[in-house]
């Protein structure tokens, strides 16, 4: 926002000219010449403007466009992962906690020019190391799942409240007009947190596509609602609409250039082209073979969450803002060696090769990945093969757009317990995400119910020492 | 949009000084302080907005913590100055320490702050020395923020905390245009400003507009010709004509669909928790049914507050009525439940904080939960007021169900059991499902210092789930419990208990007679009957403004919800005003007062835009045209069926959540969203995060919340679905039939057939051409058709017909091309 006279109210009022004109280009050749001319007499103040996804106006200059969120669901352990803790191997078995200290079962070693200490789980995504910045101290509320993974999406544990990418769309408006701003690929069922609005306008909530859980049939190309005819061919479809375009210009012309009645034209003009675009975007199989094993497309392990991860990159590509894609099953309070090796080796390739390609596409500069869960995990447990869970301190990561790579923010003590220095909560961890965007997490509120809401609340610090 | 949102944090600042300020009476100012219009005109439009936006943060009644000891939200505040002091010395800039500081000449005081944005432009701080020398104008004569109690007494004088006064309407110059006391004052408002109201509407668009705003549904072709034709025989029967149809109307059984819905939107009402683990609530349609019972019975409003507040307290007549009233108390019951939270208290205190957030803005209009952790910071509502009501809360057993093992999550509760209406009025009831009497909720996790003492609102859930027919014969609801006194919980955290508040009412509103609270009841009683009290300054005025809002497309009080200081002013305060004292003394009719409203003058207007007045009002905010609505959600869908021919207009017995009983909501989702059955919309089911597609892609109202006013959206989304979804294809080839089945018709007919079942009005010359043309390009490309056989024409009309549900026509209340000649058949 332009710090000069941002409080003058007549600087609202030209927007409608853009979508106007945007209007002009979506729908040339359906007459639009002929009701232009009424519309120039509209009195533009008369309505605000109802396409609320127009491209909006940074606080301050954005470091990245767009966000792609790898939403670990159930809370994969930091101290086998990201969190290197010598001393937490060396005193395995002595008590600790509420039972004996569990040394991590893989190996740490020291990647690229940075020497980031990453597992021996990750062997391609440590390949990135100098393209990643480490977040090892974060804190959260509420160590339960449900309150937890609510409190990541929305920054409250108990109320309902808009979704981060909500927040986001909300703030920096739609990218594209051929496809939805935020998109959630395979969320949990029944948690309309991860993607809701809450009191925003509907507009805003993520275009869900699939469900945890779900086939991959889930992400195929009719996984949005009413995406598709099932009768008519895309022609006579287009003849169909031109009939009801030609009535709506009619009712423009009577109504004098109604707003409304403009924005029905337009959306019909959109919903058109999302028609082809969005089962376009989601149709991975002209993909060479070459980019489907980058991201280990048909791995016995990979499969499904590859398909995610190129997903997400080609919607990227295609201008979406915000992008979430979920892999569950981190919830190791047993059998931990096991599983988070099975989990991470699910996850492992697919992120690589996210990271690879967007790199490549000199996207990975302008799109900010992030990657974690909704708390982490105790450096004790029980039996000696699993941890508890631990909201106290854990470890996130980011990548791309505008922030440093090869570095790691924050720490936590020598067992991995409790965030011991720059301690690093959600509410900071929005507050950095909304930056790096160009938002400022105190400005970007939403009025409801009397009083001005943020996604950070009271709260929030930007953890500037991470942005390049 | 960044500048649409500071200009919107601006609205609110200046609300709140206007309203603290409204007060200020010229008669007390000094001479030397009265200042001309354009003078105070200046202050408003260049300087209050920069020291709304750039100052008052840490200067005014509303920040946090003043700085400085300097306000500047008030003239007096001003002149008083700060620590330093005044801020200003009137005529003197370069005497005063304000232009000191916005010079940014001083080293030590340099203003506003750079997180505030720095340095103002040079062009806002001449404004600022010009209006120094013009003697720094403003409202005067408002006393600055010195205490708590300073605050509550000017909050005492603020409008809506006055009780409603009859007004005498205003004479007019224009004295043959109004038809009721309601378009005396809105012409006398439109006069002032020199604006003249539009034409009248055209009969075919009142007809629909009535019939949309009243029962939810169109006008059928034959009841729309006989409109038509009486219209034609002169004005005295038109309103005759038009008087007997809105009496119709209200009289039918749709109207409580219709206006049932308005409430439910308020009421959140919803059938499952919501939230993270959302359990179905199968009984919850019993209340929905309730609410749409009480309008079509047109309760007395009073009344239906009091029976949704406190209907368990109240004595009823027989056991329907014992029923009935138990089934009101679902409004305290129906809130979203985080269900899996493993603290009882936590629990507890948020489910109260929902009930009171509900209450207060469904009833008052006031936001109260604000005080939860923190003195209200815009109304006079304070912490000790909150835990006044939550006490009466806390006395209270929210019953829900969501019990047994389908079910998740540690915070279950029972059913109230309801009486056998074949039997005459049984004893007091107990609830259903073994309950274990006495529980002791859990100790709590953190800190663990002290256990938490048994709490009678708390329960434990219970493994055994109510049978089918236990539901069959249970509601949600509400019932007092043990009576408790609630502590003030600092900053809303349950671990930090502070001083226990007395039960009681909202202070500022309760200054002439504070009821004392019993001590072997909740409370919820006095609550109830304070609520829907004629002393109330409140009750009616908000629910008076709903009726006007969803009449005439915006409220008198365009925030519903809100008629605190962040709110807006009414446009028309004194109309307000007489029609609530007249809606409390005529027995709290709605009916009556939908009657009166539909009846007037400016409620019958035209659509259409006048250049002259939308250049003085372009928000229509003084009502000089009707204003162009979109139907609703279910309005769209109803409207559907109804061309269909397809619509089932019998209410259904239950509700399809009733039908799957307890569990999970997600296990039904596809279910839920993908509901159709041809019932009216507002029978489908509502359940958290799954409200069907139909509803969700027309803005249906956010089920978690309080909804005064719906969004308007047009999106992609909608149409998607006008074009793709199996529903509105099915509508379209019903309506194709329906036509089809009308022996003797031309093309030309059949087409003017499809415009009067869905737009309801004949085709324009130039439409039947268009209709035609696209008729012929598909017979032309049907598959494997040469000769025209019917199923291809019925094909082609079906898209006509969708292509028809589809226009901005068929969703908007607005004139029509060519509105001018209705015709008939």
């Amino acid at each position: 926002m332009n710090s000069h006279r941002p409080f003058d109210c007549v600087a609202v009022a030209p927007q409608p000219l853009s979508r106007r004109q945007a209007l002009q280009t979506a729908s040339a050749g359906f007459g639009w010449l002929a009701v232009s001319s009424l519309l120039a007499a509209e009195k533009s103040a008369a309505k605000p403007n109802r396409d609320p996804l127009v491209p909006k106006p940074t606080h301050f200059a954005a470091r990245a466009k767009r966000v792609i969120f790898l939403c670990m669901q159930g809370a994969p352990s930091h101290v086998d992962t990201f969190d290197y803790k010598p001393k937490l191997n060396a005193d395995a078995g002595k008590p600790g906690g509420k039972g004996n200290l569990v040394g991590s079962p893989y190996p740490f070693q020291q990647h690229g020019q940075s020497g980031l200490w990453i597992s021996d789980l990750f062997p391609n995504l440590a390949k990135h190391a100098d393209d990643l910045c480490l977040l090892r101290s974060m804190t959260t509320d509420i160590p339960n799942h449900p309150q937890g993974f609510t409190m990541l999406h929305t920054g409250s544990t108990n109320f309902v409240r808009p979704s981060l990418g909500s927040w986001v769309l909300y703030g920096l408006g739609k990218e594209s007009d051929d496809l939805p701003g935020f998109i959630s690929l395979t969320p949990p069922l029944g948690n309309a947190g991860v993607f809701g609005s809450a009191f925003l306008p509907a507009i805003y909530q993520g275009q869900r596509i699939g469900a945890l859980k779900e086939t991959e049939e889930a992400l195929g190309s009719d996984a949005v609602n009413d995406i598709r005819n099932p009768k008519l061919t895309p022609e006579r479809q287009r003849r169909q609409l031109d009939l009801v375009q030609a009535m709506n210009r009619d009712l423009l012309v009577a109504t004098g250039g109604d707003s409304e009645v403009e924005g029905i034209i337009q959306s019909y003009e959109q919903a058109f082209v999302m028609q082809s675009s969005v089962p376009k975007v989601m149709d991975v199989s002209k993909e060479p073979q070459a980019m489907l094993d980058l991201y280990g497309v048909g791995g016995k392990r990979t499969d499904s969450f590859a398909r995610q991860c190129l997903l997400a990159r080609r919607f990227a590509e295609a201008g979406v803002r915000f992008i979430e894609i979920t892999h569950g099953g981190w919830d190791h309070h047993s059998d931990l060696k096991a599983r988070l090796g099975k989990g991470c080796s699910e996850i492992d390739q697919p992120i690589a090769g996210l990271l690879t390609d967007l790199k490549q596409r000199d996207l990975l500069k302008d799109t900010l990945i992030v990657w974690g869960g909704e708390f982490g995990r105790t450096p004790d447990g029980k039996g000696g093969d699993g941890r508890n869970h631990n909201a106290k301190g854990f470890a996130m990561w980011m990548s791309g757009g505008g922030v440093k790579g090869g570095m790691s923010h924050g720490a936590t003590d020598d067992y991995g317990r409790v965030a011991v220095q720059q301690p690093m909560h959600i509410h900071d961890l929005h507050a950095t995400i909304l930056a790096i965007l160009g938002l400022d997490h105190e400005r970007l509120t939403y009025e409801y119910a009397g009083r001005p809401f943020r996604l950070t609340n009271v709260s929030g610090i930007v953890a500037k020492d991470i942005l390049a | 949009m960044m500048r649409q949102l500071s200009a919107s944090g601006l609205m609110i600042c200046l609300v709140v000084v206007c309203a603290v300020g409204s007060d200020a009476s010229a008669a007390d100012v000094p001479a030397k302080e009265r200042f001309t219009q354009e003078q105070l005109n200046f202050f408003e439009k260049s300087i209050r907005p920069v020291l709304a936006s750039k100052c008052y943060n840490c200067h005014s009644a509303r920040a946090a913590k003043l700085q400085g000891g300097l306000q500047l939200d008030t003239r007096s505040g001003v002149m008083r100055g700060g620590d330093s002091g005044p801020a200003v010395v009137p005529g003197k800039p370069d005497d005063s320490l304000l232009i000191r500081a916005i010079r940014y000449t001083d080293q030590d005081t340099q203003m506003p702050p750079s997180k505030a944005g720095g340095k103002l432009p040079d062009d806002v701080i001449a404004d600022f020395e010009k209006w120094v020398r013009m003697g720094a104008p403003g409202p005067v004569g408002v006393a600055p923020k010195t205490s708590a109690e300073l605050n509550k007494k000017r909050a005492e004088q603020y409008w809506a905390f006055q009780l409603p006064k009859k007004t005498k309407p205003p004479t007019v110059n224009d004295s043959a245009w109004p038809r009721s006391d309601i378009d005396r004052f809105v012409l006398a408002a439109m006069e002032e400003q020199k604006l003249h109201p539009v034409r009248d509407a055209e009969p075919r668009a009142l007809l629909r507009r009535v019939y949309f705003d009243l029962i939810g549904m169109p006008p059928s072709i034959e009841e729309l010709n006989d409109f038509l034709a009486e219209c034609g025989k002169g004005p005295q029967e038109r309103q005759a004509a038009y008087t007997a149809i809105v009496d119709r109307l209200l009289q039918s059984p749709q109207f409580g669909e219709r206006w049932g819905r308005h409430w439910l939107d308020v009421a959140r009402f919803a059938e499952s928790t919501g939230k993270e683990s959302n359990n179905l609530f199968p009984t919850a349609w019993r209340y929905r049914d309730y609410v749409i019972k009480s309008f079509n019975d047109n309760k007395p409003y009073d009344q239906f507050v009091r029976e949704q507040i406190a209907g368990d307290l109240l004595d009823g007549r027989d056991a329907a009525q014992h029923n009935e009233r138990l089934t009101a108390t679902g409004f305290l019951a129906l809130g979203t439940k985080n269900i899996v939270e493993k603290d009882r208290l936590i629990f507890r205190m948020d489910v109260i904080d929902e009930q009171i957030d509900t209450v207060s803005r469904a009833v008052l209009g006031l936001t109260v939960a604000c005080a939860r952790c923190h003195d209200h910071k815009y109304d006079p509502i304070t912490m000790r007021d909150y835990y006044a009501l939550a006490g009466i809360f806390r006395s209270t057993e929210t019953m829900y169900g969501t019990e047994g093992r389908k079910n998740k999550g540690t915070n279950a509760s029972s059913l109230m059991p309801l009486a056998d209406e074949s039997k005459p009025l049984p004893a007091p009831t107990k609830a259903v499902a073994a309950k274990p009497a006495e529980v002791s909720a859990k100790p709590p996790k953190k800190k663990g210092k002290k256990k938490r003492k048994k709490d009678d609102g708390v329960q434990a859930a219970s493994n055994a789930a109510p049978t089918t027919k236990e539901l069959a014969h249970a509601v949600m609801g509400a019932r007092d419990a043990k009576v408790v006194d609630c502590p003030i919980y600092l900053k809303g955290d349950t671990d930090d208990p502070g001083d226990k508040v007395p039960r009681g009412l909202i202070a500022v509103l309760t200054k002439a007679k504070t009821p004392t609270m019993p001590t072997t009841d909740s409370g919820r009683l006095q609550l109830a009957q304070w609520l829907a009290a004629k002393d109330n300054p409140l009750t009616a005025r908000v629910m008076v403004n709903r009726v006007w809002q969803h009449l005439l497309g915006e409220g008198l009080v365009r925030t519903a919800d809100n008629f605190g200081a962040t709110g807006e002013p009414p446009t028309h305060p004194e109309l307000l005003d007489d029609l609530s004292v007249r809606f409390m003394d005529g027995g709290w009719s709605v009916k009556k007062l939908v009657r009166e409203i539909v009846l007037s003058r400016s409620y019958s207007l035209s659509t259409s835009s006048d250049a002259a007045n939308a250049e003085v009002d372009p928000g229509n905010r003084l009502l000089w045209r009707a204003n162009p609505r979109r139907l609703d959600a279910e309005a769209i869908r109803d409207a559907m069926l109804t061309a269909s021919g397809l619509i089932d207009l019998k209410p259904p017995s239950s509700s399809m959540v009733a039908a799957v009983g307890n569990g999970l909501a997600s296990k039904y989702s596809h279910k839920f969203t993908n509901a159709q059955p041809r019932t009216r919309s507002v029978y489908l089911p509502v359940v958290r995060d799954f409200v069907p597609t139909s509803l969700e892609v027309f803005d249906f109202a956010e089920p978690s919340f309080v909804v005064a006013s719906r969004g308007v959206t047009n999106v992609p989304s909608q149409a998607l679905y006008l074009m793709n979804n199996p529903f509105v294809i099915e509508q379209s080839q019903a309506l194709a039939r329906r036509i089809a089945s009308v022996p003797n018709l031309s093309d030309l007919d059949r087409i003017a057939l499809a415009y009067q079942h869905t737009l309801g009005r004949l085709p324009t010359e130039a439409e039947r051409i268009r209709i035609d043309a696209f008729l012929r390009a598909e017979l032309g490309t049907a598959p494997r058709n040469s000769k025209r056989s019917s199923a291809s024409t019925e094909d082609a009309f079906a898209l006509i017909c969708q292509s028809l549900f589809a226009s901005a026509e068929f969703r908007y209340l607005m004139a029509p091309p060519n509105d001018q000649s209705p015709g008939q058949q």
